[in-house]
């Protein structure tokens, strides 16, 4: 009874805000040490809270960014594919297809300096040093023209001078203000003349069919890809297996661009995102050391999938459909000429 | 696939054969009168000669295996990777007010985060007097409560601030779910490590690997904000947040934090990605709303609907939905079936709780003419849900989240169901 009582009484007297304090407490958990605090403590507010020291540069963003997040959001953070796009669309956001971005929307850069630091590059998040991420924001700033030299170094010092040009662009929630809000009678009856349909979703047909169509369609389909894919394989023993050919090398070392935010290759080359790709061809699926593959791919290479380079092609075209739950998110390059560049570099990866 | 079509061939004809009898005969008010004797019944089916599986064939049930199309379905043009995406809860397939917990909707920003619950812990940092661990285990020893609640993606029908776009409640109105959580106060917590006075507001994180984060005022925290580990009476599925999530009721759902990893407290919002480039209202003259937290009255026919159309015929029907507010309960939803002209009461049934799906039903005889149908939700605080174009003249078409508008279907007289817009 004199718990209850206690409770009530705190809850009575102390109504207000962060008054909480002298409220019952068990004695449950634990004091968090300083060392786990910093380890997961790594917000950054707009004040500049948060931001450790460090500093980069605009080109040393962009050698970063191309190697690490380009193959998502474009070269010039314009975006590819469906990946969100980073940079312009100024002066879009009154306009019918508004653009939304760090230089057209985001009030503040601390957003993407904790944004970045915390959940990019995408499947490999908080891989990035300080340092690094100073210098991808610099660079971010620079393709949004808000800072113009690209001699720029961003720092902890310099940080909260920047300020993003739509900060103002927003105001607080003011719904219940709208004239949509007040409670008000509604008619019943007779509330109109008549009615006509002005709009049908079916005219636009962009909703998923139910799953045993699309399978069908998508069995379908497979059934002609595979028979186009084997033809010109089986005219093709003749050729010398050992004979790597270096013009389509370079052609696919240039390509691999979009794999290298998620593969190194090379002496000094570490599991990212994806496992390391030297010697990919002719091994093993699923076999690099210490890297943690899906339960697929580990199946596959327990079942003895070789990466031949005809299997490298099929899983690079759509790895996804090539198989089911690979966690390779990657969303393929429809190009048969890039990815035989591309083998034939990884090739010369021994 | 053959397989399938012999299990439902014969009862499925005999039952279409029956049914248009029984339409005719309902508008006169008489029982239909069967012709030939119905084999279903005549028949012994396999079901009731052969004994099936015994105990423990399904150590987890699952549903029967004629009710395999009702699952969560995605649309894939939407999004780059279902890593980073959403799919949608079948609605149209769905009564009561619990939705099954394998069949509520889910949105990640960085796939499912398999968390070990031995190494879960929970931090509340910052402001605070202590700054404290939890384990899972902790978190169970403090008192519990059980709530019902509805999650709502800000995002839902938001791919129709333009005009009826997808053909389908499930795609239009599948991104909500609504389960009895278990869990632990969030004042609670909160009380155990003590916030100091300047702590206006909380910011909970995510384990997973985009980190998700949002900022909280304190007075909602300190409200009726729960820490929760079960849903429905069973363990968080892990894209709902395994081992524990936050429940913020009423509120939009992208700030239900799932795989709860830490909850800091400070002076000021921390501006994160999700509560400026993602989850701010855009209006037509460009500038934007923030922090809109509460989701507003709203409702939606669920049968008849593009995916569950009329396939009885004419005569008795059942038109059901569902209503929910973010502001309190709904008392009551109005009806229409000639597009807005004439409106009824629906009937209500199964609990009211604040915060919480509600069910409507409106029962009536089907002339068999084409039909425009429509359902408007009144909320406790004597809100009206408003009219997609009343709700564009305030908004624009840009917004993408918050649509609350009135939704549209039109019914033909083989009893199909498109989703449209009217004026
Ligand atoms: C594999 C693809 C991929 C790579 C590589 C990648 N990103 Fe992303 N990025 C994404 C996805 C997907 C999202 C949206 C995530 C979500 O669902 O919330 C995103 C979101 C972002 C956003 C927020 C966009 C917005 O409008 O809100 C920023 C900023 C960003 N990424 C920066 C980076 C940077 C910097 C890198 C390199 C260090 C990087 N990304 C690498 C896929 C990628
Ligand atoms: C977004 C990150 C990402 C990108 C981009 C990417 N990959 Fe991968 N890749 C992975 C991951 C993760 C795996 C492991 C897949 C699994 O375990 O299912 C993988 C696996 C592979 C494998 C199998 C390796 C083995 O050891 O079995 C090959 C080959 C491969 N990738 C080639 C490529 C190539 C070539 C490209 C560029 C065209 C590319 N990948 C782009 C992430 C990526």
């Amino acid at each position: 009874m004199s718990k209850s009582l206690k409770l009530l009484l705190t809850a009575a007297t102390v109504a207000g805000l962060g008054a909480v304090a002298q409220a019952q407490t068990y004695g449950l958990g634990r004091e968090a040490l300083p060392e786990e605090v910093a380890a997961w403590d790594i917000d950054v507010r707009p004040d500049g809270l948060g931001l450790p020291e460090g500093s980069g540069s605009v080109l040393e963003g962009e050698d970063i960014f191309l190697e690490r997040c380009a193959s998502c959001h474009g070269g010039f953070a314009e975006g590819a594919g469906r990946w969100p796009p980073l940079a312009g669309g100024q002066g879009s956001l009154s306009s019918d297809d508004p653009l939304k971005t760090i230089g057209s929307y985001w009030p503040y850069l601390s957003t993407v300096w904790d944004y970045v630091h915390r959940a990019m590059p995408f499947g490999d998040a908080q891989s990035l040093e300080p340092d690094e991420v100073y210098a991808i924001t610099a660079f971010l700033l620079y393709m949004n023209d808000v800072v113009l030299d690209d001699q720029f170094v961003l720092s902890n010092e310099n940080f909260t001078d920047i300020h993003l040009p739509n900060e103002d662009g927003f105001f607080m929630d003011d719904r219940e203000e709208s004239p949509l809000f007040p409670p008000h009678d509604v008619c019943m009856t007779n509330c109109a003349d008549s009615v006509e349909i002005v709009m049908r979703a079916n005219i636009l047909d962009v909703t998923p069919e139910d799953a045993a169509a699309r399978e069908a369609r998508a069995a379908v389909a497979a059934g002609t890809e595979t028979a186009a894919a084997e033809e010109p394989a089986t005219q093709e023993p003749a050729v010398d297996e050992n004979a790597i050919d270096m013009e389509l090398a370079a052609e696919g070392e240039r390509l691999f661009r979009q794999c290298a935010a998620c593969h190194q290759v090379g002496e000094d080359a570490r599991n990212r995102v994806g496992p390391i790709l030297n010697g990919v061809v002719g091994r093993h699926a699923g076999a690099v050391d210490g890297f943690r593959y899906s339960g697929p791919m580990t199946d596959a290479g327990d079942s003895g999938l070789i990466w031949t380079p005809e299997e490298i092609d099929a899983f690079l075209e759509n790895p996804r459909a090539y198989m089911n739950g690979t966690r390779m998110t990657y969303r393929g390059l429809d190009d048969a000429d890039d990815r035989a560049a591309i083998i034939e570099y990884l090739r010369t990866q021994e | 696939m053959t397989d399938s079509h012999q299990k439902d061939g014969p009862t499925r004809r005999s039952f279409l054969a029956g049914s248009a009898v029984a339409g005719a005969a309902a508008l006169t008010g008489t029982a239909a009168r069967a012709t030939d004797p119905d084999p279903a019944i005549t028949e012994v089916q396999p079901w009731a000669r052969y004994l099936g599986d015994g105990v423990d064939a399904r150590p987890y049930g699952h549903p029967s295996e004629y009710e395999a199309q009702v699952v969560r379905r995605n649309v894939e043009w939407l999004t780059a990777d279902t890593t980073s995406s959403v799919n949608f809860t079948p609605i149209h397939e769905l009564d009561g007010i619990i939705t099954p917990n394998g069949l509520c909707f889910e949105r990640h920003h960085g796939g499912i985060a398999e968390v070990d619950p031995a190494q879960y812990r929970l931090m509340i940092n910052g402001m605070v007097d202590r700054e404290l661990i939890f384990t899972l285990e902790d978190l169970k020893r403090f008192p519990r409560e059980n709530r019902a609640y509805f999650l709502e993606c800000a995002a839902n029908s938001g791919m129709e601030w333009r005009g009826a776009q997808l053909n389908g409640c499930q795609y239009t109105h599948g991104m909500i779910h609504n389960v009895m959580y278990t869990g632990v106060r969030l004042r609670t917590l909160l009380e155990e490590a003590g916030v100091q006075p300047a702590g206006e507001w909380l910011l909970a994180e995510g384990a997973d690997a985009s980190a998700m984060t949002r900022s909280i005022p304190m007075e909602k925290a300190l409200d009726d904000c729960m820490v929760a580990f079960k849903m429905n009476g069973e363990a968080l599925r892990p894209e709902q947040g395994y081992p524990v999530r936050l429940v913020v009721p009423g509120w939009e759902g992208n700030m239900w934090v799932k795989w709860l990893r830490r909850l800091e407290v400070g002076d000021q919002p921390w501006q994160q990605r999700e509560e400026t480039s993602k989850y701010t209202d855009l209006l037509a003259d460009g500038r934007a709303r923030r922090f809109t937290w509460e989701m507003d009255a709203k409702s939606v026919i669920t049968s008849p609907s593009p995916q569950a159309p009329i396939t009885h015929g004419p005569g008795p029907m059942v038109l059901t939905g569902l209503a929910w507010s973010g502001r309190g309960t709904i008392p009551r939803v109005d009806v229409t079936i000639d597009g807005g002209i004439n409106w009824v009461e629906a009937r209500m049934d199964g609990p009211s709780w604040d915060k919480s799906l509600h069910r409507f039903y409106y029962e009536f005889d089907w002339d068999g003419s084409p039909m425009i149908l429509q359902s408007r939700a009144h909320d406790s605080t004597g809100y009206v849900q408003p009219t997609k174009d009343a709700l564009r003249d305030v908004r624009g078409e840009n917004s993408i989240y918050h649509n609350n508008g009135i939704q549209t279907y039109a019914v033909a007289a083989d009893g199909s169901v498109e989703n449209v817009e009217i004026a």
